[in-house]
């Protein structure tokens, strides 16, 4: 594989990732790709498209079932519940697009106006886009190398109508590969407030999500914090607590405070959640009094708050 | 590395049967039952090994307790790590080749394209019974190129892994698509975390719905190799990187692990 320390050009270098010795390092990638990203004419073209969104939020985790299409709808709902809000939902898992069946949208096509693509609507102020809307049957597999996903996803930025939001969420597949490289490559072109991680308490997990936190750390990303999902689990009959999916190195928290990164809530697993999702319906709305409807809530309040201190922040530096 | 006559087909040419282990669903299981089903039909006196191609992800080492190995090259290629109790499990991922756990492996298509090639045809593997081959969520790279680098051998067939809610099946009814795409024989789907019995009071929770695996098999008309429910003695195991077929044979996972097991011992004896 090689020894990634020997003649590296740095990572910050004009020669990253192009470099003789970068050849089978498992960086060359990202390296490369930060040195080139888009094109100017491109870069152009996709600022105009995205001049009117304010806040961009991306959903991610190294790990996939953690829960990350679920929070990006319930962000999504929470979001939008503020009628003076737009929001738009960004669904870049092209091979496994959950977005529309979580958010009661199965079957929706997607209309071409002059304007570009309309996204498809479920309240006037929530607006989704997903490539399950571009798919006739729910037995389409989309079998894309690399280079069409990233192709679908510039598309998804540079063709869809928008129109003014308050905030965009983008959710992501599992993984550290195309779909993450492009979407924070096409969005340099913009601007993102920042990451929030999903994760579970789990080793198995948080191993894959510190190399997301990583993967953040190197192009630049901000995270906005992790959120800990499935943590733990209340009997309905006897009420006492199981540990699922035990946190045998500490959970969630451990690992913030090793990383320095916040922990933005922990969510309790509720049968409930599963449900609702499979009928596409908000979890927060069908289950107000839930534990679990608590903690998104506050979570959802703390990723508010953060992008309002930003836009703030740059607004002073403006 | 020397390159041996004939090198592609000679790592798998001692490799009796190939087993895919899919889902297009992230999170529903491959990596566990990958390692239970390996360990299982270890106890069954089978020669095993395991190929973990989840490049950005790679569960599999942690799970048999060897996250801190590494591997070195002979003749015919790489040596894989041997793993479990009586160190017979011939293991090789890509976890074993980051200097440092916490690495992020940020790989375009072709560059994860060219690793895996080179993880199918240069290992050496040698004699082995089964090879399960442990992939990542989805229809994309690794799969095409995985497919493609095993097709000239024996490959028995898919297993197909679900969790029971909608949102799971759905991706799975594409990962079905792409199986009889690329030819692929489909020896079943398992409906993972399925139902959850309160180790207090034995109540049982369908956590994340129940059935989907089942009825997606019966639709497709295909096998349905069973369901696993909701165990924490299994979860403990895979994050201690204990042995569970052998450590917790009472525990509410393994009748169905091995169920599962010994489904695909006979498939592959009928096809023998």
């Amino acid at each position: 594989m090689g020894n990634k320390t020997q003649k590296c050009p740095g990572t910050g270098s004009a020669q990253a990732g192009r470099a003789a010795a970068c050849q089978g390092c498992p960086n060359q990638g990202l390296c490369a790709a930060g040195a080139a990203g888009p094109d100017p004419a491109e870069a152009a073209e996709l600022r105009a498209r995205l001049r009117a969104v304010r806040h961009t939020v991306l959903v991610l985790s190294g790990k996939g079932g953690v829960g990350k299409s679920t929070f990006s709808a319930l962000l999504a709902h929470g979001l939008a519940a503020d009628e003076t809000k737009q929001v738009a939902l960004l669904d870049i898992d092209i091979c496994g697009p959950s977005i529309p069946k979580i958010m009661g949208l199965e079957g929706e096509q997607v209309h071409q106006s002059g304007s570009g693509w309309s996204p498809v609507y479920v309240e006037e102020n929530l607006g989704v886009m997903s490539v399950g809307f571009l798919l006739s049957s729910p037995d389409d597999a989309v079998i894309w190398r690399g280079p069409k996903k990233n192709g679908l996803i510039k598309q998804f930025l540079r063709d869809v109508d928008w129109g003014e939001v308050d905030y965009l969420i983008v959710d992501t597949p599992p993984g550290t590969s195309d779909e993450h490289l492009s979407i924070v490559q096409y969005l340099s072109a913009t601007r993102i407030d920042g990451a929030v991680i999903v994760t579970t308490p789990q080793e198995v997990s948080l191993q894959d999500v510190r190399k997301e936190i990583n993967f953040c750390r190197k192009v630049k990303l901000p995270i906005i914090g992790v959120v800990e999902n499935m943590s733990g689990f209340v009997c309905p009959k006897c009420k006492n607590e199981s540990q699922i999916f035990p946190p045998t190195t500490g959970g969630a928290e451990k690992m913030c405070q090793n990383l320095s990164v916040s922990l933005l809530g922990k969510v309790p697993l509720d049968p409930q959640i599963g449900k609702s999702c499979d009928s596409g319906q908000s979890f927060l709305a069908e289950a107000p009094e839930s534990p679990a409807t608590l903690s998104y809530r506050n979570i959802i309040q703390r990723i508010q708050e953060y992008c309002e201190q930003h836009h703030l922040q740059e607004e002073k530096i403006m | 590395m020397e390159e041996t006559p004939g090198g592609e087909r000679a790592n798998l040419a001692g490799v009796r049967h190939i087993v895919l282990v899919l889902s297009g669903k992230g999170g529903v299981g491959k990596s566990t039952l990958s390692t239970e089903l390996a360990l299982a039909l270890r106890h069954a006196g089978k020669r095993v090994g395991i190929l973990d191609v989840d490049l950005c992800g790679p569960s599999i080492p942690r799970m048999l307790r060897v996250q801190d190995s590494a591997v070195h090259q002979c003749d015919s290629g790489w040596v894989p790590v041997f793993v479990g109790q009586d160190k017979a499990i011939a293991l090789m991922s890509i976890g074993f080749l980051l200097e440092r756990p916490d690495d992020a492996v940020v790989w375009r298509g072709p560059k994860k394209n060219a690793l895996i090639k080179q993880f199918v045809t240069d290992v050496a593997w040698g004699d082995l019974d089964f090879l399960i081959v442990d992939t990542p969520p989805g229809t994309s790279d690794e799969h095409i190129s995985t497919v493609e680098a095993l097709r000239p051998h024996q490959l028995l067939g898919a297993v197909l892994v679900t969790t029971p809610q909608a949102v799971s099946v759905g991706d799975v009814r594409r990962e079905l698509t792409f199986c009889r795409k690329a030819g692929l024989h489909i020896l079943g789907i398992v409906e993972n975390m399925s139902g959850f019995v309160c180790p207090h009071c034995s109540e049982c929770t369908n956590i994340f719905s129940k059935g989907g695996g089942e009825e997606l098999a019966k639709h497709a008309g295909v096998p349905f190799l069973g369901c696993v429910p909701l165990d924490p003695q299994l979860s403990q195991s895979l994050e201690e990187g204990r042995d569970f077929i052998q450590e917790f044979p009472k525990s509410s996972a393994f009748p169905a692990l091995t169920h599962i097991a010994q489904q695909i011992l006979d498939t592959s004896q009928r096809s023998s």
